[in-house]
């Protein structure tokens, strides 16, 4: 109980009147990081449940940790059979350095070593999302007077399970900036939002800086070696190429694919949704809706078919393993503040969501990937879809009592 | 036919009129407080959008274009530089036949646009359509098409706008950005959704 004690002394300090009291957001950030938040509403009605922000929150970030835990092996393997394929005996950079001083090595075959190589390309990201981000946050919050949020924890995560790993670490930085401060802070913080922070960010990038952001030579750190996402191989030379590349369904379920840090492993993505909706943080109708939306879309162009575009071939078991659905729908399709309110909403929204993210992946090649855009637009129409829901609600109503 | 399907499809969603042209800005930043008056104002750019665009076709094809006066003896005579002029002369004109007809036979409707009709014949997103249909060359059919789809894209966008402007009322924006900066800022989002679709070639 010591730290408690600690913190009732400091406490007056930074309420109202104290002599820190412009510090009251980091006192409260840290406070509230350790011991449960005791605001509690004041007005009737009082409803008891044991969920608050918080614990929300922190729920989120747990979910991730399966895709986090694969994410960094799968970068380390990825990079490491490069070395092996490239034949590179002593590769060059301050992480090889670390890891040939060490005594690990570049073995693909390795768990070990493929998990600290890739932890070395996911920890320098995930430093300068938090400092960066954490910065804007705590600035914000120090100016506008409001509390530092859990919900930053989730959007900083988020934000760097789905960078490629040789993303410039100034990129990382421009890009949770302009999520922080424009995807969220701009409308008053945590929950005020109409965007995804992270995708506001990650699409920022995408658009800003199109060559360290998609490509063949992203994915993988390893100097002068290219290896095509799935999405692109099957974009360009159909199924078959995909087969030719050696991506099969299962490596593709597992994780063993090029992709973003955290995006390539559906079954790590499929468990922390699991956890979601074991714990009710994710509502399931938007799940529902989501699959919904891209299982009907990919059998309506399997149907259809397409002599010169491969990509009207691909099953919907494909689409759902493959690129960033099955991240999306486990941790952005669920966010609860940019999505639907209304039940019969989250259906539609998610509906939106699974039909884009099909729409774009086969019929515009512009984009080899859809996820991150269906998102975000149908973020942009998730108020409406809520209105018309509603206002059919009032309707019935009215008719029903008329 | 199939080519006029993916040219309303190009002219909803790829080449949205406020979202990808930023055009008719002034009331799509001003008139999208409530999705009420947004679903007004964007039925009646359809409606003006689907008259003009067609019509103006017509003048340019058998009164402007070099050689469409042959029917009245004059083959020779190109009249393209009177475009802009009558364009927006016939944009003014059918909002105003527009009006006194609805005023005349459906109140309820004239009623609920209101203010709105003669708004948008200073709408930049109408005229807009209008000189985009002589760009490239639409004919008859697909100025109609273009008419109709580029309106619809337009009211679909105001609609969303209205939408988030709503969810945004709950919202705690800073003091400097409360009214048409956070609208500004909401705009340029939007685009970057509606960035999904650009590229697609139908």
């Amino acid at each position: 109980m010591g730290a408690r004690k600690f913190f009732d002394r400091i406490e007056p300090n930074f309420t109202k009147g104290g002599k820190w009291e412009k510090w009251f957001p980091v006192y409260e950030m840290v406070e509230s990081f350790l011991y449960t938040p005791k605001t509690v509403t004041t007005a009737a009605p009082h409803a008891r449940s044991f969920i608050d922000m918080k614990r929300i929150m922190t729920y989120v970030v747990i979910a991730t940790i399966p895709t986090i835990l694969v994410g960094l092996w799968n970068t380390g393997y990825q990079a490491n059979s490069a070395i092996a394929a490239l034949g590179q005996t002593d590769p060059e950079g301050w992480r090889q350095v670390i890891l040939a001083s060490l005594g690990i090595g570049f073995n693909p075959l390795n768990p070990i070593a493929n998990f600290l190589h890739g932890f070395m390309y996911f920890l320098p990201i995930y430093i300068v999302t938090l400092v960066v981000g954490g910065f804007w946050e705590v600035l914000f919050a120090t100016i506008r007077r409001h509390e530092v949020n859990e919900g930053f924890l989730v959007t900083s995560m988020l934000y760097v399970l789905i960078m490629p790993a040789t993303a410039p670490l100034w990129q990382v930085a421009l890009g949770i900036s302009f999520g922080v401060v424009i995807g969220k802070e701009v409308f008053g913080g945590t929950g005020k939002n109409f965007l995804n922070p992270a995708l506001v960010g990650r699409a920022f990038l995408y658009f800003a800086y199109p060559a360290s952001m998609s490509g063949d030579a992203v994915w993988v750190p390893v100097d002068g070696f290219s290896g095509a996402t799935a999405l692109s191989v099957a974009a360009s030379d159909g199924m078959q190429a995909l087969a030719a590349e050696g991506v099969t369904w299962w490596g593709a379920f597992l994780g063993t694919i090029q992709g973003c840090l955290g995006e390539t492993s559906a079954l790590a993505c499929f468990i922390g949704l699991a956890f979601l909706l074991a714990t009710r943080i994710a509502n399931w109708r938007l799940v529902v809706g989501c699959l919904g939306g891209m299982i009907g879309l990919s059998l309506i162009f399997n149907l259809v078919g397409s002599a010169d575009n491969p990509m009207f071939a691909m099953p919907w078991y494909w689409h759902l393993v493959i690129g960033g659905y099955a991240f999306g729908l486990a941790f952005m399709v669920t966010e609860p503040v940019s999505a639907s309110h209304t039940n019969l909403g989250r259906y539609i929204y998610g509906a939106l969501i699974g039909v884009m993210v099909v729409m774009i992946r086969v019929i515009n090649p512009a984009f080899p990937e859809g996820m991150m855009l269906a998102i975000l637009f149908a973020n942009i129409f998730a108020p409406l879809i809520d209105y018309f829901v509603a206002r059919a609600n009032i309707a019935r109503r009215v008719k029903r009592n008329a | 036919m199939e080519g006029l399907v993916s040219l309303a499809f190009k002219a909803i969603f790829v080449e949205n009129l406020a979202l990808a042209f930023f055009l008719g800005m002034c009331t799509f930043l001003a008139v999208s407080k409530k999705i009420g008056t947004a679903i007004g104002l964007g039925i009646s750019v359809i409606v003006v959008q689907s008259i003009t665009v067609p019509a103006n076709n017509l003048i340019l094809q058998h009164l402007l274009a070099p050689g469409a006066l042959a029917w009245a003896g004059f083959p020779d005579i190109d009249l393209t530089f009177l475009g802009l002029i009558s364009y927006i002369g016939v944009i003014a004109a059918m909002v105003q036949i527009l009006e006194m007809t609805l005023d005349k036979y459906f109140p309820p409707l004239y009623n609920a646009l209101g203010i709105f009709l003669p708004l948008i014949t200073v709408n930049c997103a109408i005229l807009g359509g209008s000189l985009f249909m002589v760009e490239r060359d639409y004919n008859f059919a697909e100025a109609t098409t273009y008419g109709i789809s580029s309106g619809i894209g337009w009211a679909l966008a105001i609609t969303a706008m209205a939408g988030v402007r709503e969810k945004l009322k709950y919202s705690d924006i800073p003091d400097g950005l409360q009214g048409l900066g956070i609208t500004f800022i909401t705009a340029g989002l939007m685009a970057m959704g509606f960035m999904s679709f650009s590229g697609v070639n139908l």
